[in-house]
């Protein structure tokens, strides 16, 4: 069994974010960078399906520029065989639809029986990639699974809905599924881990050489939200705060009445 | 220019976003259709064509059918902007239309801004517009962002369209969420506890602040799928809507989802670290500062008024 995970690398979406000189995206100094949240159950899962299938190998691929190569080795640390990256200092300027080209690219001739993606990225949040990849591919795919199961060719999964409902879908490999919060748990690797994923094979290819598509999508502007305000900030001294805070509470509200 | 619209359909409903699919193509001022896998007695007053399918044939969940058959309606209406929901149905269903014709796809729009489309980015921190180079687009809308002030009215002009050939995927039915726990739609007052709070053994300063305020206490999401909070706790678009007297956030960044549970409370009080954090835009009053220092010490004064 052949098995595909792509991943993303995203800043902290906690951090302070400034739009970069060129305008089309943010600017990278002092940022954190981190795997993306969706795909970190991607990862476990598959992880998960190569403890149930030994023989199985596990590929997981990452489109981005030098620093990604560091959430690559989380991912081989929590169980990936081996890594694939694209090299690629524009990735933040591609579209979904070039992204997916690319990991469709790889995989059209290495014949996965299942490839896993996240439902979305936390920066772009597009929920595109994984459905697009499976399109080009001509694959079923299933997304925004919080239950995944797999046994002799069937997928057996749950697709979150609006309100908490979840559907009950299925379908046969080859395919692709795209992960929800919640999916599983994700595992941390441990030291013994991380050090036996420096021995990994992590390779990697310049995208240049791999034909990128044009792109379907201008970016005209990037730009802070207007403040719409209204909203009082309130800072300083913890028991000060709270004085603050309980004398709205009474003058704004009936909570305390 | 024309909008072909897709509402959405689930166990038996018309879903309430198709009136902010018609209200986005009145915003466009653009001439419009729509398109519903769904049935003839659940239609949505509208002034326009609706191209409809039968559930029952073409499947509730049933992504290369409801494909094809928006690939026929388009071919008859040629539009410019196919346009869903961004919701369970619309992003599965969006990229593979968008795929099929070549067309770029635009997700989770919450503004038209001098014609051009916006969405956000960071957790809303940043916002991009957007332009597609494609002939024809696909778009799909964040929930809320085109919520219209008065409901549409009319009676559509109904077109069946046959459903065809069952697709690679099966669909099985529902399961509901179990309706156990609290509801926390009947509360005055609520305290919820985010990723913020850091480890689990953090929530007794929540739950004590909702003691002190006499209200329940509450969850983003995160905490809920860490398992430190009942399912039932969950504020948001997958958990409950809520709409107390006082809701007050602590250590929630106010994601789109979470805030789509809570933003119809009449005060938020946000108790948060980073003073950028978006829960800030819908926040009365956003309080900078570490939880684990402020909440107990609000908590001790309250309890001692
Ligand atoms: C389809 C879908 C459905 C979803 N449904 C829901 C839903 O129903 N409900 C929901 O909540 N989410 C939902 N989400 C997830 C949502 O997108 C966010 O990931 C989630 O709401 C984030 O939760 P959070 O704010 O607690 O965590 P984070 O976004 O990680 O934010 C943590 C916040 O805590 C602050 N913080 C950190 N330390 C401290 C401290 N010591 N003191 C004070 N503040 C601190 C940080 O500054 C940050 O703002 C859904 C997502 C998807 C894709
Ligand atoms: N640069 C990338 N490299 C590898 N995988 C990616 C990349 N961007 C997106 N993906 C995958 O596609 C999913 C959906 O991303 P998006 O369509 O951008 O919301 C992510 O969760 C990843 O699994």
């Amino acid at each position: 069994m052949k098995i595909l995970v792509c991943i993303k690398q995203v800043p902290d979406m906690e951090s302070k974010f400034k739009v970069n000189a060129a305008g089309n995206w943010f600017d990278e100094t002092d940022l954190a960078w981190r795997m993306n949240e969706y795909d970190e159950y991607a990862v476990e899962q598959a992880v998960q399906l190569k403890e149930q299938n030994p023989d199985a190998e596990l590929t997981v691929l990452c489109i981005g520029p030098e620093r990604v190569k560091e959430t690559m080795k989380k991912a081989l640390a929590m169980g990936c065989d081996r890594g694939y990256h694209i090299a690629d200092n524009d990735s933040h300027l591609k579209d979904p639809f070039a992204i997916a080209s690319l990991i469709a690219g790889y995989a059209k001739d290495q014949s996965f029986d299942l490839i896993f993606t996240g439902m979305q990225s936390q920066d772009r949040g597009s929920a595109q990639v994984g459905v697009l990849v499976a399109e080009i591919l001509g694959i079923p795919s299933l997304t925004t699974l919080v239950e995944f199961s797999y046994a002799d060719g069937t997928i057996n999964a749950k697709r979150e809905l609006e309100g908490g409902t979840k559907a009950k879908v299925s379908c046969a490999t080859p395919a692709l599924v795209t992960c929800q919060l919640g999916l599983n748990t994700p595992r941390y690797p441990t030291l013994p881990n991380i050090m036996k994923a420096k021995k990994k094979e992590l390779l990697s290819v310049p995208v240049e050489e791999l034909n990128p598509p044009a792109l379907l999508i201008e970016t005209l502007q990037v730009a802070p939200p207007e403040k719409k305000g209204g909203g009082l900030i309130l800072e300083g001294d913890p028991a000060e705060l709270a004085d603050q805070l309980i004398k709205i509470l009474k003058e704004k509200t009936t909570a305390l009445a | 220019m024309k909008i072909l619209l897709v509402a959405e359909y689930r166990d038996g409903q018309l879903l309430g976003t198709s009136s902010e699919l018609i209200n986005f193509a009145t915003s466009m001022g653009a001439e419009s259709a729509m398109f519903l896998v769904g049935s003839e007695n659940k239609l949505p007053s509208y002034n326009g064509r609706i191209y409809l399918a039968d559930s029952g044939q073409a499947g509730e969940f049933n992504p290369d059918g409801h494909k094809q058959l928006l690939l026929e309606v388009i071919a008859k209406e040629q539009p410019q902007m196919v346009v869903l929901p961004h919701s369970s149905y619309g992003w599965d269903l969006a990229p593979r239309v968008a795929l099929a014709l070549k067309a770029a796809q635009i997700s989770e729009v919450v503004e038209v801004r001098d014609g051009h489309l916006v969405v956000p980015a960071c957790n809303a921190k940043l916002r991009r517009q957007l332009k597609p180079v494609t002939d024809n687009c696909v778009v799909t809308l964040q929930g809320g962002a085109f919520t219209p002030s008065e409901e549409p009215s009319g009676t559509p002009e109904v077109i069946k369209v046959e459903a065809t050939a069952a697709g690679a995927v099966q669909f099985h039915g529902y399961e509901e969420a179990a309706a156990t726990g609290v509801d926390l739609s009947k509360a005055d007052i609520i305290v919820s506890a985010g990723r913020g709070i850091g480890k689990p053994e953090n929530l007794e300063i929540i739950e004590n602040l909702a003691k002190a305020l006499k209200g329940e206490y509450g969850a983003s999401r995160p905490v809920v799928d860490a398992e430190w909070a009942d399912q039932s706790r969950q504020v948001g678009t997958t958990g409950q809507t809520v709409s107390p007297k006082l809701y007050v956030a602590c250590g929630i960044s106010g994601a789109i989802q979470h805030l789509a549970g809570m933003k119809k409370s009449e005060f938020v009080l946000a108790i948060n670290t980073d003073k950028d954090a978006p829960i800030g835009e819908i926040a009365d009053v956003l309080a900078v500062a570490d939880l684990k220092q402020l909440v107990p010490i609000l908590t001790e004064k309250l309890n001692a008024l």
